[in-house]
């Protein structure tokens, strides 16, 4: 326990890291994921093909190899980033096509009914969609778009095994440094994890009760 | 909202011309952004004097002649299936014995359980992995398969659960009716309905396994990546780095899609067959029919499975 006193600067340090990952990360992927729903939704065929088509692929790709092709494969390209740059780029485009989904099956999961209903009392699309569909979607698409970056949060560890100093490096480093107190140290490194991960899962726990559709 | 039509006037031929004229436009932008990225890839670089050959340039691509490399990425091919096999076969038990503790009538089961589990999903695996392997000292097969048993473990422990809380009450009333002890009507009753309807969920977590694997990289497991990426890359030298890579990202995908698509058959074979459970006509009888708690509990899954690390 004194080990993670001494060292809570570190942890803080790391944390920060962490933070910072989440935030930039989950920002990107925010962008490039609407776009690719909004892709995925449009009268388009070809962009619609594009945004399956990179979904499929990202979805289907291991982070870690994602993390290599942008720290090891982009830098020997030519493309000049820090480690950290990098980072948020890995983060951002895997998580991107699950923010995607979690919007489709958000406007997926309202009955067509719904829009008939809509369209037969003679609302207009942009209508039907802001006043009719929109607020049941919106319910439906909070709380898997809380547990995406839940998910987030935990794959930022992953960056540190890409020469990122955020928390769990912090912690691998501060583990091999005091060999006798590897237990307390980990458990330190959960416990500042958890402290993101656990509450927004019981918010979105709670979200997904309180605002359960009845039809 | 499966069908979007329904929101717009069906299209004219004026609209039905832009949208085509749009669509080629769009596709065209496409290709020329794939081209100018295939040629980037293809045109020598100048680095520090020397000019470096392109990337599908033939002396970059002769190693994949050689038998014995071949070998070893076979041998990392073989390292991920073994690792991702063990590893499932403990996560669905786990997972199994999660659902029923969690899901136990009594309080001082089912609270605790519940904690544990929320710690165990709350953990990056990677974490867990590191855990395992210096607080135990297995060595790092044991790391990777065990901390992957145990995270996708309450993972699908938690999708069984919210297929157990789907089903309408009257099953395991009628079970009950029936003169079943309360485990048996679990057992017997709830559980191989809840296990149908939550079998795509657990396919696809099972593909984030398979994926996870590939965390072995960082610990040091010797599973397709390290194989790849950094025993061969070293062994023959950086100039390999990229066509090693295409290699990987080629066979993960095959791993992967071939099991997406498993995933994917199965729920279609339970979305058209397996009636007669009277559950799609039976809705409403909570204040939540039951397909749309687990359209949520889908959903939410689905987002979950982004953990994937």
């Amino acid at each position: 326990m004194d080990v993670v006193i001494d060292n809570l600067p570190l942890y803080l340090q790391g944390f920060g890291v962490t933070l910072l990952l989440l935030a930039v990360g989950g920002v990107g992927a925010l962008v490039i994921g609407v776009l690719i729903a909004t892709m995925r939704i449009a009268p388009v065929a070809s962009l619609r093909w594009f945004a399956t088509v990179y979904t499929e692929i990202i979805r289907n790709t291991p982070l870690t190899l994602v993390f290599i092709f942008c720290a090891f494969v982009l830098p020997y390209l030519g493309a000049d980033i820090p480690y950290l740059v990098s980072a948020f780029i890995a983060l951002g485009v895997y998580t991107s096509p699950f923010v995607a989904e979690a919007l489709r099956s958000g406007i997926n999961g309202v009955p067509v009914g719904q829009a008939e209903a809509a369209r037969s009392i003679g609302l207009g699309f942009g209508q039907s969609v802001s006043l009719v569909i929109f607020p049941q979607a919106f319910r439906m698409t909070i709380p898997p778009l809380i547990n995406v970056f839940i998910a987030l949060t935990k794959n930022t560890s992953v960056a540190g095994g890409f020469f990122v100093a955020e928390l769990f490096a912090t912690g691998r480093t501060l583990a091999n440094a005091n060999g006798s107190a590897v237990i307390p140290i980990l458990l330190g490194v959960a416990f500042f994890y958890l402290l993101i991960t656990v509450p927004l899962g019981l918010f979105a726990g709670r979200l997904e009760a309180k605002w359960a559709v009845a039809r | 909202m499966t069908g979007s039509s329904v929101l717009f006037d069906a299209p004219g031929p004026k609209a039905r011309r832009n949208s085509l004229i749009t669509s080629i436009v769009g596709g065209a932008l496409i290709v020329a952004g794939v081209v100018w990225m295939a040629m980037t890839l293809a045109a020598p670089r100048e680095s520090g004097g020397i000019t470096l050959p392109g990337m599908f340039d033939e002396s970059r691509w002769d190693i994949f002649a050689d038998p014995e490399l071949w070998g070893f990425i076979w041998n990392g091919v073989i390292g991920t299936l073994r690792a991702a096999a063990v590893a499932a076969v403990f996560a669905l038990i786990l997972g199994v014995v999660f659902s029923l503790l969690r899901s136990s009538r009594l309080k001082w089961v089912r609270y605790p359980t519940a904690v544990v589990i929320e710690f165990f999903r709350g953990m990056p695996v990677l974490l867990m992995m590191l855990f395992i392997l210096l607080v135990f000292s297995t060595g790092s097969y044991w790391a990777v398969v065990s901390a992957l048993a145990v995270y996708n473990g309450a993972l699908i422990g938690e999708a069984l659960r919210a297929g157990l809380a789907a089903l309408p009450r009257g099953q395991r009333e009628a079970g009950l009716s029936l003169g079943m002890r309360e485990l048996q009507t679990k057992l017997l009753i709830e559980f191989p309905q809840a296990f149908r309807q939550m079998l795509p969920i657990i396919v696809a977590q099972l593909v984030v396994l398979l994926k996870d694997t590939s965390l072995g990289y960082i610990v040091g497991y010797p599973e397709l990546l390290r194989a790849t990426m950094n025993n061969l890359s070293s062994y023959y030298g950086n100039r390999y780095l990229f066509p090693l890579f295409v290699v990987t990202f080629l066979i993960y995908l095959t791993m992967n899609l071939l099991l997406s698509w498993l995933a994917r058959s199965l729920a279609r074979r339970r979305n058209s067959g397996g009636g007669g459970r009277g559950r799609r006509n039976a809705g409403g009888d909570a204040d939540v029919s039951p397909d749309q708690a687990i359209l949520v509990a889908e959903a939410s899954a689905a987002a979950r499975r982004s953990t994937s690390t």
